[in-house]
């Protein structure tokens, strides 16, 4: 099957993925017991007021006409309004979604970076010293609660070390970047703007180290566990019969065969960091989803909430394309089907 | 019928040899037994926490501002917090409620998963797609994510969080059972049960789920931290447990504010939470190598 092909109809697929995922969020939202209009307008608020809410919100039609409102909403790009600002949910995604895509991106990034090759190196000693040093470790710095975690860095590395900012993207004085991408490392390449660049790299680096802990266990424990079992296949005691040095053997062969199953486990990671990246964000005042999100839901202000659900469910299915094609790159026997 | 007991005697001695080998193995693993130790002593924590806490009132609502915002110090080992509540007594009358807090949800969850792992795969068909792709759904957004916005509509407080956690904890469990039930299902000792009329459920719960125990008791065991986790981050966001409620993940987030200047306020329940997901990843660790012989070689 052609891959373009391939590629249209799983990202067709993700339709029903979606109605089905509305319908779960839209479920959630109307099970509220308590009463988001009625916090929302205020502890003197009249009846009269409230309903007024009700009307404007759509909150007094049955459930079945609300459902098609949102649905049909959603796909044409109205994903409703906050009770509490009034301002449009898909407006506010949009400014607030590339700080969380940059954070967890980057510790995405920075977990694999040391995830793959403790778990090479924990392969190549098997059962021996550097083995049990990187198992130990990774297992160490997975089991911290995260925002407990950067509370710690951020005091340590801000403000006794004075090394790097405690918080934000940017300090207040610079400007953003014009936005491109909204990822200001981009957006600050693509400007040649080589001094906001490292600005902001020093204000990503301790967010996105502490985030990326979370994915370093099972990311290092995959790529060990798929190097041992690449390393026992006949090719490679072949390679090394023909004299091949065994560095080469390791990253040429034995690690790109291992890698697949390696690739997986990042792309899941990616959905689970972004999760985390909530906790993360109101640690260091970075204006991503993390801090709108634990606010809406405070609030039971449901529409960005909905909202928030559904974008997380949209980027979760598109990672999943990518990683299928990263796998057609990585071995090239892998056909689309 | 002589006959039959020595049958049963015999599988039972293969379980018990298998089990003895199994524990060997875990024993043998020095990690794993740390991860046990550890575990144990919070347990021993739990159990005797009225006794071990100096203060067991501060864990109820009891303050003492005139001792607001100490440091450390031989009478509040781990200091005292905005009301005067000793920090001690309140992070050890808080590792019970931790205990329980993963403790239920990794049960709720496996019921709610292996049930639907166990239909969607032995019955095959249309109820399985449609069981799959519900379970897809809720793969699709981040646990975490939905978890918040359950436990947020049903209301603050542990328990509704628990509930929040349990519902979105268990399509990890479903997939896993349903893959375990796949290949069981074609093996003779089913179709030998079905020919001398065992029903499905008898055939479900006493001839197929025995058999797909070990994995999915691995994972029981390494998804026991990360709900203790989950559950802390709820506290932590204002979900969770309420105040006084000594909840590890809240009590970070009050001492969040006092934050380094009274660092010991968010510092040592954070350590506690750490003990005890610690604790539970090396045994979790442990059992994949003693269960999965394909894990660590």
């Amino acid at each position: 099957m052609n891959i373009r092909f391939y590629i249209l109809r799983r990202v067709v697929l993700i339709i029903p993925t979606l109605i089905g995922l509305s319908l779960l969020t839209f479920a959630i939202a109307r099970i509220v017991p308590g009463d988001p209009v009625g916090l929302a307008a205020g502890p003197r608020a009249t009846e009269e007021i409230k309903e007024a809410l009700r009307r404007e919100f759509g909150l007094d039609q049955p459930l079945p006409v609300q459902y098609i409102d949102y649905i049909s909403g959603l796909f044409q790009g109205d994903w409703g309004q906050s009770l509490y600002t009034r301002r449009e949910v898909l407006g506010d995604l949009r400014a607030f979604w590339p700080a969380t895509l940059e954070l967890t991106t980057a510790a995405v990034i920075i977990a694999t970076l040391l995830g793959v090759p403790a778990g090479v190196i924990s392969a190549m000693y098997r059962n021996r010293l550097p083995d049990h040093v990187a198992r130990v470790l990774s297992l160490f710095f997975v089991s911290f609660p995260s925002f407990w975690l950067a509370m710690i860095f951020q005091t340590w590395f801000g403000r006794d070390l004075g090394m790097l900012p405690i918080g934000k993207r940017l300090p207040v004085l610079v400007a953003p970047p014009q936005a491109t991408t909204g990822l200001f490392l981009v957006d600050s390449l693509i400007q040649l703007d080589f001094a906001t660049f490292a600005v902001s790299l020093r204000h990503l680096f301790i967010p996105a180290l502490v985030l990326s802990f979370g994915a370093f266990a099972s990311i290092t424990r995959i790529t060990r566990a798929s190097m041992v079992e690449a390393l026992e296949k006949d090719f490679v005691r072949m390679e090394r019969a023909i004299g091949i040095p065994y560095r080469v053997i390791i990253f040429k062969y034995v690690l790109r065969n291992a890698l697949i199953a390696t690739v997986t486990v990042v792309s899941l990671n990616f959905g689970w960091l972004m999760a985390g990246a909530i906790l993360i964000e109101t640690i260091f005042d970075w204006p991503g989803l993390g801090l709108y999100a634990v606010e809406a839901s405070l609030s039971l202000d449901f529409q960005p909430i909905m909202g928030i659900a559904v974008l997380y469910g949209i980027v979760f299915s598109v990672v999943n394309i990518l990683t299928d094609i990263v796998y057609g790159i990585l071995d090239p026997r892998i056909r689309y089907g | 019928m002589a006959e039959q007991k020595n049958w049963a005697k015999d599988k039972n001695n293969a379980r018990w040899d298998n089990l003895a080998r199994g524990l060997y193995r875990f024993r043998s693993n020095r990690l794993s037994m740390l991860g046990l130790l550890m575990l144990l002593f919070t347990v021993f924590v739990a159990v005797f926490a009225p006794l071990i806490a100096p203060f067991p009132e501060d864990a109820s609502g009891a303050t003492n501002v005139l001792e607001r915002l100490q440091a450390p110090s031989e009478t509040h080992l781990f200091g005292t917090d905005k009301v005067g509540r000793d920090i001690f007594s309140r992070v050890v009358m808080g590792t019970g409620l931790a205990l329980q807090v993963g403790t239920v949800i990794i049960l709720l969850a496996t019921s709610i998963g292996v049930t639907i792992g166990a239909i969607s795969g032995y019955a095959g068909g249309w109820l399985d797609d449609l069981l799959m792709r519900i379970t897809d759904i809720f793969l699709t957004v981040p646990a975490l994510v939905l978890a918040i916005a359950i436990s947020a509509a049903l209301g603050k407080g542990i328990i509704n969080a628990m509930i929040g956690i349990s519902l979105v904890w268990w399509p990890g469990f479903a997939r896993l059972t349903r893959s375990l039930v796949l290949s069981l299902r074609e093996e003779p000792f089913v179709e030998a049960a079905y020919g001398i009329g065992a029903g499905h459920a008898r055939i479900i719960f006493r001839h197929i789920l025995p058999n797909a125990a070990s994995p999915i008791i691995i994972k029981m065991t390494t998804d026991f931290g990360f709900a203790v986790l989950t559950a802390a981050a709820l506290g932590f966001i204002g979900l969770g447990a309420q105040p006084p409620t000594p909840e590890w993940g809240a009590m970070i987030n009050d001492g969040r504010r006092y934050f380094p200047d009274e660092w010991w306020i968010a510092t040592f329940p954070g350590l506690a939470i750490w003990l005890m997901v610690f604790s539970w990843n090396l045994i979790g660790d442990g059992l994949r190598d003693v269960l999965d012989p394909r894990s660590r070689r």
